[in-house]
């Protein structure tokens, strides 16, 4: 099918596509990457009596670091972040680590960060690297502008806390500090499906104990979702050598966080060729090998700090 | 609504519905029917193209979007004389294509990839990723990294012998 048709306009300023949002008796969208939207709109899902085309709003482009912050405007796209020194300590390794997850390069080249977080699709890579690291959401809307805490804009399905007439202008993201490692591991069936599970993790150590976990559970319940249980079976857990052999033993910590994961904080919803309980099992391995993975990208942050050539 | 493409070099200005694809409108309107449509839903490439030098779907922008804007479609990859690109001599050279469906698009997002890194020949992770991008049903995608890696290394090789 083709869409069916619509309105157009292409706001230049911020204000003038909020005032275009707010038009009326109008069922509006907007259009950033569009790369979700455009195929909705073949599908006849969203059949939009006005599509509002921020591209051309320079105030939106870029990102740029901001106090210990790192500020993403609306027009940024994807392929932005398949660099890891494009933005600066390990928030930019885990974000190159995701990136690459999503679609593949045509699809990167447009679709942006803060359109998925408009589109709050429960298997957003983006998302749950929001709730987890406690992003916030930027809005601008008729009544002025209002910045929307990750943890309370997610309500399911494609459902935010942004109101209709509001627009994204950017998504904030705390930069992670030195003692921070990261890792994100993706399980799909194959390179052209959504995941059907993946994690993102931030593991910060000082003294040989962890101090700070976050833990971002992709596609494991009808919206992004952070692992709190998971994370506070860490918290104070003296880290010790990393366990050789491929698989972690059951009693390691990082094996037991994956399974209260599994079993408190996921609430997963059975898709074809996932159940709840293959969902499950897949989070409690998944969960484990990240935070192998987030320890290990620590350990190598601290070998070039210290000039260790390993 | 009234737009301005530039196509291949060539400036058009049309009348287009804000309703209808880029790829509907390349063919249908400019006639150039080799951006192929496969899937219309963003998922085999077919339809892929250049967009102010990226690469990008053709069944998912508007037309209306690319206003101003610079488009390359697989027409616009030979050289003036009829010399085929690097990339479709590779193609051919290395079998790289059967019944040539999703040729075009694979052809595109290459191109994308091929201008944006002269050093693509030594990056097997970008080749897979301009590989992985599309769908090919016929060649099992093998020969297709390897025409891609064939055309960047004779373009890193042109390219050094000219500045010599």
């Amino acid at each position: 099918m083709k869409p069916a048709s619509f309105d157009y306009v292409v706001p230049r300023t911020v204000a003038e596509a909020v005032q275009a949002l707010a038009g009326p008796g109008r069922t509006a969208q907007v259009l950033a990457g569009g790369q979700s939207l455009i195929l909705e709109m073949h599908l006849q899902r969203i059949r939009p009596r006005l599509v509002v085309d921020i591209n051309r709003i320079p105030e939106l482009d870029g990102m740029r670091v901001d106090g210990d912050g790192l500020r993403v405007g609306a027009l940024v796209r994807h392929a932005a972040f398949e660099r890891a020194d494009a933005v600066p300590g390990p928030l930019g390794t885990l974000l190159s680590r995701a990136v690459v997850n999503i679609a593949h390069p045509p699809i990167r080249s447009r679709g942006t960060m803060a359109g998925s977080f408009g589109w709050a699709h429960p298997a957003s890579e983006w998302c749950a690297i929001g709730v987890a690291l406690d992003a916030t959401v930027e809005v601008t809307g008729p009544d002025g502008e209002r910045a929307l805490p990750a943890r309370d804009y997610f309500l399911g399905p494609h459902r935010t806390a942004r109101r209709p007439q509001e627009l994204i202008t950017a998504v904030r993201l705390p930069l992670l500090g030195g003692h921070t490692g990261v890792g994100f591991v993706e399980h799909r069936r194959t390179h052209f499906c959504f995941a059907q599970v993946a994690v993102a993790a931030a593991l910060t150590v000082h003294d040989g104990v962890i101090s700070d976990v976050r833990i971002g559970l992709v596609n494991s319940a009808d919206r992004p979702v952070r692992a709190r249980a998971a994370e506070q079976t860490l918290l104070g857990t003296e880290i010790g050598p990393l366990p050789t052999g491929r698989r972690l033993p059951d009693g390691h910590p990082f094996a037991r966080a994956g399974r209260v994961a599994a079993q408190e904080d996921a609430a997963p919803v059975a898709e074809p060729y996932a159940d709840a309980e293959y969902k499950r099992q897949a989070v409690a391995v998944l969960v484990g090998r990240t935070l192998r993975e987030a320890a290990t990208d620590l350990g190598s942050r601290l070998a070039v700090r210290q000039g260790d050539p390993r | 609504m009234k737009i301005t493409l530039e196509v291949n070099g060539t400036a058009h200005t049309l009348d287009v519905e804000p309703r209808r694809l880029l790829a509907d409108v390349l063919r249908d309107d400019l006639g150039l029917t080799g951006t192929h449509l496969g899937c219309e839903h963003g998922i085999c490439g077919a339809c892929s193209v250049l967009m102010d030098g990226e690469a990008v779907r053709a069944c998912l922008v508007l037309a209306v979007q690319c206003d101003g804007s610079s488009l390359r479609t697989v027409e616009g990859l030979a050289g003036p004389d009829g010399e085929p690109h690097p990339l479709q001599r590779a193609f051919s050279a290395e079998h790289a294509l059967q019944c040539g469906f999703c040729t075009p698009g694979f052809l595109m997002v290459a191109a994308g990839a091929l201008e944006a890194d002269p050093d693509l020949a030594d990056k097997p992770d970008a080749v897979a990723g301009v590989v992985g991008s599309n769908i090919c049903r016929c060649t099992g995608y093998e020969p297709i990294r390897r025409a891609i890696t064939r055309a960047a290394r004779e373009q890193r090789e042109a390219s050094s012998t000219h500045e010599r």
